[in-house]
């Protein structure tokens, strides 16, 4: 060899022991679904069937609920704040302590790759809960009133996207604040969640404070509509949360939402060209675009606009594409056959819109989910691949000629989750960040996180903030 | 001997994009006071008075979102001297609709107490976040955009600027639908209002029936937020809820109790139309 | 002369027109090529590739004809198996001691010169002291800049220094030391990159050794975009050396992944990409037998030159 090609770096799957069957998490006991309902989850890497997991129905979901209103009048409601934060703070440190096994099977179960997991995905999650541990006796102190108090029990559907990081954005400020939890994670991703169980269970967290129960749409919306739920917080489309939103009309319910998106990353001629190529390439590609907050939309100046691509595919042409597993993997697999054709069908769209489409050289594996890094030059605003959410390795390339064009472009959505800003004059990013409509400003970086930071949307991307002492709100009465 | 003077008698209009127009529909209604004497013949707005509000109100928006909030801050407050300047004519209409004089008294100190908030907002709702890396990283509030309010019907003046001053106070523009059974102090208010600086647009007043008009502004897709404070038919409230999440709106749902409109409001209705903006930058 | 550099003005426009750097990012990036997993066949080809690239040097004051003669030997006898190096880098003085060994071995000879390390001597000294070095034996010289001259602003001094000892240098190979440590921004690392790469610099060079910071993996990413982008504008390939603090196996990987992925595999080559380093070699050569013979190492195995 004589060639500096990188060998195979794969992580091992032994961290992780799997069960063939997992049941439900209710009142503290992993338990079979009433009508012993189940559906498969597998690796989309390999398509090889992980587990078998149940499907909760109507009555099982009545039991979870039930279970966690008893938890909230009997337990986790009357406990002081200081002991809540006390088990906050060991579910935070169990999630430290397991994180290999939470990362390793997060990828086997997502298809991400095992660098994000690791590096991104169960780190952020472990501080998630370390920051709301803190909040948990210190309430008064949030600028909601003497004594905000819980809402009750709170109902949790969440994506396939992040599972583990969803969940403790869904879960760590329900807890804090006195809340007690039934959450759905999504049916292609509930293994993590199912740990996250037997982490509850290593915390001695008392029983019914959180309930997990898996299963598909149907178990999500009987959540939704059930009578005892006091609030529900969604994470997924924005069709599903509007439906969520039609739902709940008219009941006393509260709801937050995080929908989708449809993000313009803005590219000054005078922005740091080097790392801007980093930001596009991370605002798209990273999670294999499964990011509802993803640059996905690139607005480039046209008086840098030829540059500016060539040095980005040349960077995407490095992008290693492949085994989730393998540490060097910078793109993982698409998490399911259903993301898979829409998102090949609306990239199909692009390219008979008239769009110009660009892959790099990539050779996809044979079994799985696979899509190459795309580029669609020639966009226009009009195209369905600038106006609907891919949720996929796609970016959409458009040109700008002046501030105000670039404004305007990106606030010409229905969605309103987040926006990029490259160029090195401070008085520009600051100016063009006060006009765009989006909760999530990224200037001269994208796609960062942090949980003392209020993340969520404007207009169809939703309501609700997660997140800081933002994200409080959404739990406190 | 004198004879008694005929009075010249007001025409109630509507208040759109800072002007009195007629209902495009050409549809009037009568109010009477408590005692069912005539007072006047209000404009029975309609689903196209309701759409040009929305126009008017998504053009003031970015001049009025983009004022300092200095600036917004003393333009209610001027609204309370205008106010306090004709404390006589509002107190006679809203002894004509049953009302206290006291509710005037209220009404005026309401917007003194919003026009202090304009600029403290930011430092209540805002945050410096710690964030774990080498980041600047700030959380701003900003307005929501267009907020379609159906107002109280009673108290009609105080109900109406608990209200829409919150609503605007943050820089929101609002459509306003007034008290259906009272909307006579609403049409005063809005000359008030196009008397204080304040852009027009930025209130737009509409009279009319909420049933009718109301629907059209919770499905209207350039309509950010919906406030059904004043909806007192639950099964209206509902829909209108459920409409308003074709586009995702935010609600504001009618209270669960009888609102003490006398009492110091809060902050919560000027957080309810607020978002919140992160923004992030690499410290290095 | 490139039409860049006509004058002073049109120098300085031409360098504070390139584009900016942004430092968390470039260290974000530096941070995520670190975590690249280097294993067996691969760390193998790496390994083998790094000792060929290392130029293996010996600056001390205390430095004498019989330690620069036992690095030479060093050098040429790295040990089991392994490649020779790429270079032995020595002071001026001691370049006659050198040559006398590494004479038609394949292992070139460096030299610091320039009134190394500071370079704040008069130009006819630095010139001077390139000249004696290249007389004596040397095929590379490894000159430093005038930080105090590029920080006040005067580009057309450094770079008409730089054309100058270019042309004392004849055959020999220039390498240009920026003392990145003292030029303190990644901005200014951009702008002497493209300076010394416009004046004739075979090869950029983060540092001298005796600064610090030293070589890091950000100042080496700019380096080697800055490679990159001139030998698309130009066509002609420059080389970059990172030198000072790279002292294991581990560090030298963090290196080859960045230049793999940053200004490609061209630059995989002891022709466009080296090593300053004194006691990284003796790790590599750890290392090395660690991948063949299964078990770990120690000190004693490896000799002390």
């Amino acid at each position: 060899m004589n060639m500096f090609e990188y060998a195979p770096a794969p992580e091992s799957r032994s961290v992780v022991s799997l069960q063939s069957s997992y049941g439900l998490f209710i009142d503290g006991e992993f338990v079979d679904p009433r009508d012993g309902g189940t559906m498969k989850t597998i690796s989309p890497a390999t398509e090889e069937t992980l587990a078998e997991v149940a499907v909760a129905t109507e009555a099982d979901v009545d039991i979870a609920v039930a279970a966690a209103r008893r938890a909230y009048d009997t337990v986790w409601g009357p406990m002081p704040g200081r002991d809540r934060a006390k088990y906050l703070f060991r579910i935070a440190r169990l999630i430290q302590e397991r994180s290999r096994e939470l990362a390793v099977l997060e990828t086997l179960d997502n298809g991400k790759p095992i660098r994000e997991s690791r590096d991104v995905d169960v780190p952020l999650a472990a501080a998630h809960f370390f920051y709301y541990a803190g909040w948990a006796d210190k309430l008064a102190h949030a600028g909601f009133g003497a004594d905000p108090r819980p809402l009750g029990v709170v109902g949790q559907v969440i994506p396939w996207n992040f599972p583990l990081l969803m969940l403790a954005w869904k879960i760590a400020p329900a807890l804090a604040t006195g809340n007690t939890v039934v959450l759905k994670p999504a049916e292609t991703t509930p293994l993590t969640a199912l740990l996250f169980a037997d982490i509850c269970r290593q915390a001695d967290l008392p029983a019914g404070v959180v309930n997990i129960v898996t299963g598909a749409g149907e178990t999500g919306a009987a959540l939704v509509r059930h009578p005892e739920i006091d609030k529900i917080a969604f994470t997924g489309s924005t069709a599903v949360g509007r439906n969520i939103a039609q739902a709940i009309a008219g009941t006393r319910k509260r709801l937050t939402l995080e929908l989708g998106g449809k993000a313009a990353n803005i590219v000054f001629d005078d922005a740091p060209i080097d790392q801007a190529v980093e930001g596009i390439v991370n605002g798209i590609f990273f999670n294999q675009g499964h990011v509802c907050c993803a640059g996905s939309r690139l607005l480039v100046q046209e008086s840098i606009a030829d540059e500016l691509l060539d040095a980005l595919k040349r960077r995407v042409s490095q992008l290693r594409v492949g085994d989730p597993l393998d540490k060097n993997t910078d793109v993982g697999a698409i998490n399911s056959a259903e993301q898979l054709a829409r998102i090949s069908e609306l990239s199909s769209a692009g390219e008979a819109e008239g769009a110009t489409r660009w892959s790099p050289a990539c050779e996809l594996p044979s079994q799985g989910f696979w899509f190459a890094p795309t580029i669609f030059t020639g966009v226009s605003q009009a195209h369905r691949i600038a106006r609907e959410e891919v949720f996929g390795p796609v970016l959409s390339v458009l040109t700008f000629r002046t501030p105000a064009e670039a404004i305007e472009k990106a606030n010409n959505t229905q969605y309103g989750l987040s926006a990029g800003i490259w160029t090195e004059k401070g008085s520009r990013i600051l100016a063009v960040a006060d006009k765009l409509r989006a909760g999530v400003v990224w200037a001269n970086t994208f796609n960062k996180f942090d949980p003392t930071s209020p993340f969520g949307g404007y207009k169809e991307s939703g309501y609700g903030r997660e997140g800081g002492r933002h994200g409080l709100e959404a739990y406190c009465a | 001997m004198h004879e008694v003077r005929v009075a010249v008698r007001k025409t109630y209009k509507l208040y759109i994009g800072g002007a009195f127009p007629r209902s495009e529909s050409g549809r009037t209604y009568q109010v009477t006071s408590t005692d069912g004497a005539f007072l006047a013949n209000a404009a029975l707005g309609s689903r196209k008075d309701a759409r040009d509000a929305v126009i008017a109100a998504r053009k003031a928006f970015p001049g009025w979102s983009g004022a300092t909030a200095y600036n917004r801050g003393q333009i209610l407050y001027r609204v309370a001297e205008m106010l306090e300047a004709r404390r006589a004519q509002f107190e006679a209409e809203v002894a004509a609709a049953g009302e206290s004089p006291d509710t005037v008294t209220e009404s005026i100190d309401r917007w003194v107490w919003y026009a202090g908030w304009a600029d403290k907002i930011a430092q209540v709702c805002g945050a410096a976040n710690p964030v774990a890396g080498p980041y600047f990283n700030l959380s701003v509030p900003e307005p929501t955009g267009v907020v379609a309010v159906i107002a109280p019907s009673t108290p009609s003046l105080l109900g109406l600027v608990s209200v829409v001053a919150p609503a605007i106070v943050a820089g929101n523009t609002v459509v306003v639908i007034a008290s259906e059974r009272h909307p006579l102090p609403a049409i005063t208010l809005a000359e008030v209002l196009a008397t204080s600086d304040l852009p027009g647009g930025v209130v737009n007043v509409l009279t009319g029936r909420p049933a009718e008009i109301a629907p059209w502004l919770a499905t209207h897709a350039d309509v950010n937020a919906l406030d059904l404070s004043g909806v007192v038919d639950p099964q209206l409230a509902t829909d209108l809820e459920r409409d308003a999440a074709g586009t995702l709106k935010r609600v504001i749902r009618p209270a669960a109790t009888p609102v003490d409109w006398a009492a110091e409001p809060g902050f919560d209705r000027i957080r309810a139309l607020l978002e919140t903006k992160t923004v992030w930058h690499p410290r290095g | 002369m490139p039409e860049q550099v006509h004058t002073e003005s049109s120098l300085r426009r031409f360098l504070h027109g390139l584009p900016g750097v942004d430092t968390v990012g470039a260290a974000q990036r530096t941070a995520m090529l670190g975590t690249r997993s280097i294993k067996t066949t691969a760390k193998a080809y790496a390994i083998d590739l790094a000792i060929r690239m290392t130029d293996l040097t010996t600056l001390e004051g205390a430095d004498t004809p019989g330690k620069v003669r036992a690095l030479c030997q060093k050098a040429l006898h790295p040990g089991a198996g392994a490649p020779r190096v790429a270079a032995v880098c020595v002071y001026p003085s001691m370049v006659a001691t050198a040559h006398e060994v590494l004479r038609g071995s394949g292992v070139e000879l460096a030299s610091v010169a320039t009134a190394f390390p500071s370079g704040q001597a008069p130009l006819a000294v630095r010139l001077a002291d390139t000249a004696a070095a290249v007389a004596d034996g040397a095929t590379e010289i490894d000159m430093v800049i005038n930080r105090g001259a590029f920080l006040a602003g005067r580009y057309l001094e450094v770079f008409e220094e730089i054309q100058a000892v270019k042309k004392t240098c004849g055959p020999a190979h220039l390498k240009v030391i920026m003392e990145t440590g003292e030029l303190a921004t990644l901005d200014n690392v951009r702008r002497a990159s493209w300076l010394c790469m416009l004046a004739g610099a075979d090869f950029i060079k983060t540092s001298t050794g005796k600064v610090t910071p030293a070589a890091t993996l950000p100042v080496t990413l700019v380096m080697l975009e800055a490679v990159r982008d001139f030998a698309a504008a130009h066509g002609r390939t420059i080389g970059v050396k990172p030198a000072g603090g790279i002292r294991t196996t581990k560090d030298a990987m963090k290196y080859l992944v960045l230049v793999n992925e940053t200004a490609g595999p061209d630059w995989l080559d002891p022709a466009r990409f080296r090593f300053g380093a004194s006691t990284l070699l003796n790790d590599l050569l750890m290392q090395r037998t660690k991948l063949s013979t299964g078990h770990y190492g120690g000190p004693d195995y490896f000799s002390l030159d």
